[in-house]
């Protein structure tokens, strides 16, 4: 809660700032005969000495922050007494995470030797003269932003020119983001991925067909040596989106057809709202109805049929995802289908064909290149999928074709071994970051595919 | 007029009722792809509706309680904190043994009181804390019932069923059946449900919780992504020079905002929770998920508005000598401004629902109070729609139905808005 008070008092600073700036400026042109011999609105004086104040304190305060546990460690691990400091590293973390544990008032693990109460005790030490530091520290840089500028201000200071410079500047830090987010994305996963290849072989990954990820606790527990081949979950993944696609793709592109060229503007207006309430609907709403009705229905129909279904079965799930994802393909292909020329229409209808020949023959054709990249877009959405598989698909990874039989997906997986409690450096949680690479792969080369074909195909009519 | 010349049109006259038969086959298929379409939203929101709204009434029992000062005060001191500790729950069974009083053995009675909700005591509680000067005196007091009592009020339970398959015996639906016969049964609606957090009690558990953390998890959302989204795409679609590098950044953000959720999730856990010591389960670190999660849906709708404001806005702004950014701020930023908002309430909406990323970082912990800021243990709604959904409580399925028509009220209310925004002040140029 500290550094979000010393956030305000910085704040305080720059809008101190720019006053002061504002002022000066007024004051210099009053010295030298008139505003208009200034070179900037003074306004930018104060934008100037705002910038000031604001930028080098809010970096010195995330420098502050971001090394303050990592600095303050080292400084108490320095001071602790030889038998403790030479203690193996996770040891000596653990020693640590008791010490830290102490000076913020928590349950500590362990009992208290008087040796780490010392350490506690230092620690809340430096900890409290570290934020004092930083506080003053923070607080001295922004003023003497201030001073600084207010000193320089003079009729010839190009500020304004200076504050748009700045200003350019951080919009492409901000415009760099999204490609930070990539790179976070790929050495996040990679990282980790790096690390579980490490324990278990990347054949195994890519080509075993057993997955149980239960490592044994004990070296004598049966049965538990964990198998981590991902074919069963991919091939489940592949088995619900199919599934999903089955639905999604006739019904999606159906009504685009009749919505984009039978359909009255009114019929139009208002059904095209109400099919896209789907797409605005929760994932998790999803789920919900696919475990809590969907799957006993599935399952009740089939028995009524005679029937073996799982309570899971890989049908309810997909089928849900099938809903969820009609109007992400309807809306797709409804784009493509409006960007076919209507002279291409005119031609085929003046041929004397029905307006389903047109249709069929002419318009699905045009349109084919762009409707199959919206299919790929909505196939990666259903591959990555995560909440209704969570709720309404198994855990049990069983390699089978079957709809009626429960599969597990990779998204399940990646949730099930991330939540609860982890351990970094166990191979169950690091295989959730390899499925994580393996996803975000697959998708990502479905979504450039499917992007650079859309794109192609509205140049090409364009 | 025989002439080979007819046969063209004779074969086409031949083939024309099939072709025609064939025309409103096709049309008949589309109309029945939107029809299933909007069977589909009917059924999903009247499957919603009727398993939830009950949810919104909670079945109340009265109970003559006397407070008795032996059992609350016993030394006589007055002492808030003796009072804040006492042993409610104690003078809830002392009263239902005397509504009961032919019930003796040990069994029957723990049975007996699963009538009320383990929780009722708290009613007590706030009432004594209130006013101490209620010790000693006897009143009325309407408390929770316990959630097998509310489901068999509201019919979820099948008297019919055999006894074993029941989760009330005969023995307590006798009790009820006395309760009901003294008037000492009651619905009424739900206000646990808007003002408490969760619970492991269905009867208790609320969404006031879930809702303040979504709220906070949200409100830095808008903070973090609106100004970053507005930046950049002023940057792209305004400075940035056409090349190579603006390119990758355009594709990066295309495939971004395609990337699964779940992604999301793993970057926050990998990046913000392991690196940076961001503290698990709380509203920031979500909020950085979800910031870089809506990005490139902001940004791609930002740079679509600032696309549409025609270059003659800006040659007029700069044939007056204003300088870049000022064309920027001053005169297309505004007209934009519309769209952008459209964009970032579409964001906003997805964010809100979004429910796969967030269980990576934490934020589906068990967590009773109500988060007070951005750094307490937090929930928010979809998490808790999931983590009811998973309880096997039969009163949790209307608690979660009624927890989505929450949640969807809110999302429709955004989407509206966004539709009425970009109608009110949509502008062709």
């Amino acid at each position: 809660m500290q550094s979000s008070f010393l956030l305000f008092v910085i704040f305080t600073l720059m809008i101190l700032g720019y006053l002061a700036g504002r002022r000066r400026s007024l004051a210099v042109a009053r010295m030298s005969r008139g505003p208009d011999r200034l070179h900037s609105l003074p306004a930018y004086y104060g934008f100037y000495a705002a910038l000031w104040a604001g930028i080098p304190a809010l970096f010195l305060l995330a420098t502050g922050v971001f090394f303050q546990d990592w600095i303050i460690t080292k400084l108490v691990v320095a001071d602790l007494p030889e038998t403790l400091r030479t203690l193996p590293p996770e040891q000596l973390g653990l020693v640590m995470n008791d010490i830290r544990n102490m000076a913020t008032g928590n349950i500590v693990s362990t009992e208290i030797t008087p040796a780490i109460q010392l350490a506690a005790d230092h620690y809340v030490r430096l900890r409290d003269l570290y934020s004092t530091a930083t506080w003053i520290l923070v607080t001295c840089i922004s003023v003497l932003g201030i001073i600084m500028v207010r000193a320089r201000i003079s009729p010839t200071l190009r500020a304004r020119n200076r504050v748009e410079r700045i200003v350019i500047v951080i919009m492409m830090v901000f415009s760099s983001i999204a490609i930070l987010t990539t790179l976070g994305v790929i050495f996040s996963v990679l990282y980790e991925s790096l690390q579980f290849f490490r324990k278990v072989p990347v054949t195994e990954f890519i080509f075993g067909t057993e997955w149980s990820p239960q490592i044994a606790l004990r070296a004598d527990q049966v049965g538990a040596s964990g198998s981590f081949g991902s074919i069963p979950l991919f091939a489940g993944t592949l088995l619900i989106s199919v599934i999903a696609m089955l639905v999604a793709v006739p019904i999606g592109l159906m009504s685009a057809i009749y919505l984009s060229d039978y359909a009255s503007a009114r019929f139009r207006a208002l059904t095209k709202p109400l099919l896209e309430i789907l797409a605005g609907i929760p994932t998790v709403v999803y789920g919900f109805f696919a475990a809590l009705t969907m799957a006993p229905f599935i399952r009740n129909l089939g028995e009524r049929l005679g029937m073996e279904v799982a309570s899971e079965s890989a049908l309810a799930a997909g089928l849900v995802m099938g809903v969820m994802i009609i109007p992400f393909v309807s809306s797709l292909s409804d784009d493509v289908i409006n960007a076919v020329p209507q002279s291409l229409r005119d031609g085929s209808n003046a041929l004397g064909a029905t307006r389903s020949e047109t249709i069929k023959k002419v318009v699905f054709p045009a349109a084919l290149p762009g409707i199959v990249g919206g299919v790929l877009l909505a196939m990666s959405r259903a591959i990555g999928e995560t909440m209704i598989v969570v709720m309404a698909a198994g855990l049990s990874a069983n390699l089978t074709a079957n709809p009626l039989e429960s599969v597990t997906t990779v998204t399940v997986q990646i949730v099930t071994l991330l939540t609860g409690d982890q351990e970094f450096d166990s191979p169950k949680t690091l295989a959730a970051f390899a499925l994580g690479m393996a996803l975000f792969a697959v998708t990502l080369v479905m979504n450039v595919i499917a992007l650079r074909t859309v794109r192609k195909y509205r140049e090409q009519y364009d | 007029m025989t002439s080979p010349a007819n046969s063209t049109v004779d074969i086409v006259r031949a083939g024309l009722p099939k072709r025609y038969a064939r025309e409103r086959r096709f049309r008949l298929m589309g109309m029945l792809a939107i029809g299933l379409g909007l069977v589909f939203v009917a059924i999903l929101f009247l499957d919603i509706f009727s398993k939830g709204y009950t949810a919104f009434q909670q079945t109340y029992v009265r109970i003559q309680v006397h407070y008795d000062g032996s059992v609350i005060d016993p030394a006589g001191t007055e002492n808030p904190d003796t009072l804040a500790f006492a042993d409610y729950m104690a003078l809830l069974k002392q009263s239902l043994r005397e509504v009961f009083p032919e019930v003796t053995d040990r069994r029957a009675k723990r049975d007996l009181y699963q009538l009320v909700s383990p929780g009722a005591g708290q009613v007590l509680r706030d009432r004594v804390l209130a006013n101490p000067e209620i010790v000693g005196t006897t009143e009325e007091v309407w408390v929770l019932a316990n959630d097998d009592i509310d489901m068999l009020v509201k019919g979820h339970i099948d008297r019919d069923l055999p006894e074993s398959n029941r989760r009330l015996d005969d023995r307590s639906l006798a009790w009820f059946d006395r309760l009901v016969d003294q008037d000492a049964i009651e619905k009424r609606f739900n206000i646990t449900f808007f003002s408490s957090g969760d619970s492991r009690q269905p009867e208790q558990a609320g969404i006031a919780g879930a809702l303040m953390g979504s709220f906070y998890t949200l409100l830095l959302t808008l903070l973090f992504s609106f100004p970053l989204a507005v930046g950049s795409a002023i940057f792209l679609e305004e400075f940035a020079p056409k090349n190579k590098w603006t390119d990758l950044i355009e594709i990066n953000i295309n495939n971004l905002a395609a990337v699964p959720s779940i992604i999301f999730g793993l970057l926050g856990l990998a990046v913000f929770i392991n690196f940076f010591g961001v503290p698990r389960s709380t509203p920031l670190v979500g909020a950085l998920v979800l910031t870089l999660m809506t990005l490139p849906t902001i940004i791609i709708a930002s740079r679509s508005a600032l696309k549409s404001v025609p270059p003659s806005i800006r040659e007029a702004a700069m044939g007056i000598g204003a300088s870049p950014l000022q064309t920027q701020f001053h005169h297309v930023l505004p007209l934009a401004m519309p769209g952008m908002l459209t964009g970032t309430i579409i964001g906003m909406a997805q964010a809100l629902g979004e429910t796969a990323p967030l269980l990576m970082i934490g934020m589906i912990a068990f967590i009773v109070d109500v988060p007070q800021g951005f750094t307490d243990p937090a929930t928010v709604l979809p998490v808790q729609i999931f983590l009811w959904a998973d309880s096997p409580e039969r009163a949790f399925v209307e608690r979660t139905s009624a927890a989505i028509m929450v949640l969807l009220a809110f999302l429709i209310t955004m989407n509206l808005t966004a539709v009425l925004l970009r109608k009110r002040f949509e502008r062709r140029w």
